[in-house]
């Protein structure tokens, strides 16, 4: 990749893309959600948000060289663009594929895809909300629809990412169950259950898993500066914790270098978790 | 062969109030614009719209049309929530039967190819279930799973919207997706189409690959040339969506005031007025 990137007014001066900088709480979820790709092999992966589109853009550097990256309008495109920038203009990208919505449907129920959504709602067993908030009939806020959560979330391998964990995001129940939890999947039998595959939950203070008892909500790591006690209070629902929690992995030197000079280096990633 | 070509306003008088409508494209792309504009017009009232929404299910639900959304969800794309579909869900005026997207295509296939219902795991475990208590389970009788058995939208009307077609109705998507607009033509009784220009059937041919004639005449009862029909939503390659004014709808939305400015500006008028408005205000800006 070349270094022609023009300075931009928004681009943090100085330090930011310099390989020795400390690392910051982006980088640590941009590689936790890398992570939590890790080994998918030949699935497409599905991102919403900035630091989910590094996460697989770096996993398909690192630890999952043969995903399936979409243009985010109707083709499969190999090699890797900067975040904000149009992968049609980028040298070294290419179209592998035409991946019209209607084949996306098919490759969803198919299962070979992972999509990491973001919710506006999570329980402790993941059922996640993305449609409405209060009363159903007459809601004290309408979002997005379910879209395509009940399905993704039955049909393939699912995780989440929160941008603010905290006792708003994380709750005791959700107000309208659109992504599919490890409880409600249980309950509604083997149709259900039969390809459901919860698998991580990357926030801005930890990364969270399925793994608990009767698939609880369970703490994998703190990203580095962050107590449990902060993320308690931040969790509205029940959290399970096994013994000492470690600290979320550091990034590599290569991976710092990816992530700072070859996928995001406008540092678009200081807008959605300030470092 | 029949011409099947007419105006906006003959398309939209064929439809009666309570009519059950499906509008093609997807949130904020290739919506059949310039058609929703002339039911804006009409006497139309207490539909239900059949639709992956986009401002089509906003200014129907703005302008007092619609009884019933049955959606995936409704967004603008660039702008996550169209107001006035938000503004009506938190007022409690409209109905809703939401679906997962998927489930939203399965029933229009149901309903194109006549089936009772089609079987799916989508939705198993949601509250799409708890909300749409009418949605019954089908045992597989082959096996022992129990399945969502989706039931046909069978639709009175479908409108969509197509970068090119001609007199008889066959239609061409010179973009990167067809999205669903085929399926909600085979799922209506009637369908109308709108597009950017009625060409001579050989000129689709010529224009692209015959899978770019995604709808053929067959599924089609009405064929409308309106360009920049499908303003302010994105009709590429003819052109892309019109962010700024998108911009400027979502901002007008959010005030009473406002809005009515809106409306007197470019809403008021006929489809000609609302094009004039659009390119004076291009101007302007530029």
């Amino acid at each position: 990749m070349s270094s022609t990137v023009t300075e931009s007014a928004d681009q943090p001066t100085g330090s930011a893309t310099t390989a020795d900088a400390p690392v910051t709480r982006a980088e640590y979820c941009a590689v936790a959600v890398a992570d939590a790709f890790a080994g998918d092999g030949e699935s497409i992966a599905s991102a919403f948000g900035t630091i989910p589109a590094i996460g697989v853009r770096l996993a398909r550097l690192t630890v999952a060289p043969d995903l399936l990256l979409t243009d985010g309008e109707a083709h499969f495109v190999s090699g890797t663009w900067q975040i904000g920038a149009d992968p049609h203009a980028t040298e070294g990208v290419v179209v592998e594929g035409w991946s019209p919505f209607r084949t996306i449907f098919d490759l969803v129920w198919h299962g070979k895809r992972h999509v990491m959504m973001i919710p506006v709602q999570i329980d402790g067993h993941g059922n996640t909300n993305i449609s409405a908030i209060g009363d159903y009939a007459q809601p004290k806020v309408q979002l997005l629809g379910v879209r395509g959560a009940p399905g993704n979330s039955v049909y393939h391998p699912t995780s989440y990412w929160v941008p603010n964990h905290s006792t708003r995001t994380f709750v005791p129940t959700v107000d309208m169950v659109s992504g599919v939890g490890t409880d409600s999947a249980r309950a509604a039998g083997p149709a259900a259950s039969a390809y459901h595959d919860l698998r991580r939950v990357v926030t801005n203070l930890a990364v969270l898993d399925f793994g608990g008892p009767d698939g609880a909500l369970r703490l994998l790591s703190l990203h580095p500066g962050v107590t449990l006690e902060e993320v308690r209070a931040a969790t509205g629902c029940d959290l399970h914790v096994e013994g000492e929690v470690p600290a979320t992995r550091e990034p590599s030197a290569e991976e710092l270098r990816l992530i700072r000079e070859v996928i995001d280096p406008r540092s678009l990633r200081d807008r959605e978790i300030p470092a | 062969m029949a011409d099947k070509t007419l105006t906006a306003r003959d398309a939209v008088s064929r439809l009666e109030p309570g009519m059950t409508i499906g509008i093609g494209g997807w949130g904020s792309r290739r919506k059949p614009m310039a058609l929703v504009r002339e039911i804006l017009r009409s006497d139309l009232r207490d539909l239900t719209i059949v639709s992956y929404g986009g401002p089509d299910v906003g200014l129907l639900c703005a302008a007092g049309k619609v009884r019933k959304v049955v959606f995936g969800f409704v967004s603008l794309d660039s702008i996550a929530l169209d107001p006035h579909f938000r503004a009506a869900r938190q007022r409690g005026a409209v109905e809703v039967a939401e679906y997962d997207e998927g489930m939203l295509q399965w029933g229009l296939y149901a309903a194109g190819i006549r089936l009772p219902f089609l079987p799916t795991r989508a939705g198993l475990g949601s509250d799409v279930l708890k909300h749409n208590p009418d949605l019954k389970l089908v045992q597989d009788p082959y096996g022992t799973e129990q399945l969502v058995a989706m039931p046909p939208l069978r639709l009175d009307a479908a409108l969509v919207h197509m970068n090119r077609a001609d007199a008889q109705g066959n239609g061409q998507f010179l973009g990167p997706d067809p999205y669903f607009d085929d399926l909600y033509c085979l799922a209506a009784d009637q369908a109308f189409m709108s597009c950017e220009r009625i060409v001579p059937t050989a000129e689709l041919s010529a224009a692209g690959h015959s899978a770019t004639i995604k709808i053929n005449r067959q599924l089609v009862a009405g064929v409308v040339e309106t360009p920049n029909g499908a303003h302010f939503t994105s009709c590429a390659p003819d052109y892309e969506r019109d962010e700024a004014f998108q911009r400027e709808y979502v901002k007008a939305a959010g005030d009473p005031q406002a809005w009515a400015k809106f409306e007197k500006r470019y809403l008021s008028g006929t489809e000609d007025d609302y094009q004039a408005a659009v390119a004076a205000r291009a101007e302007e800006v530029a």
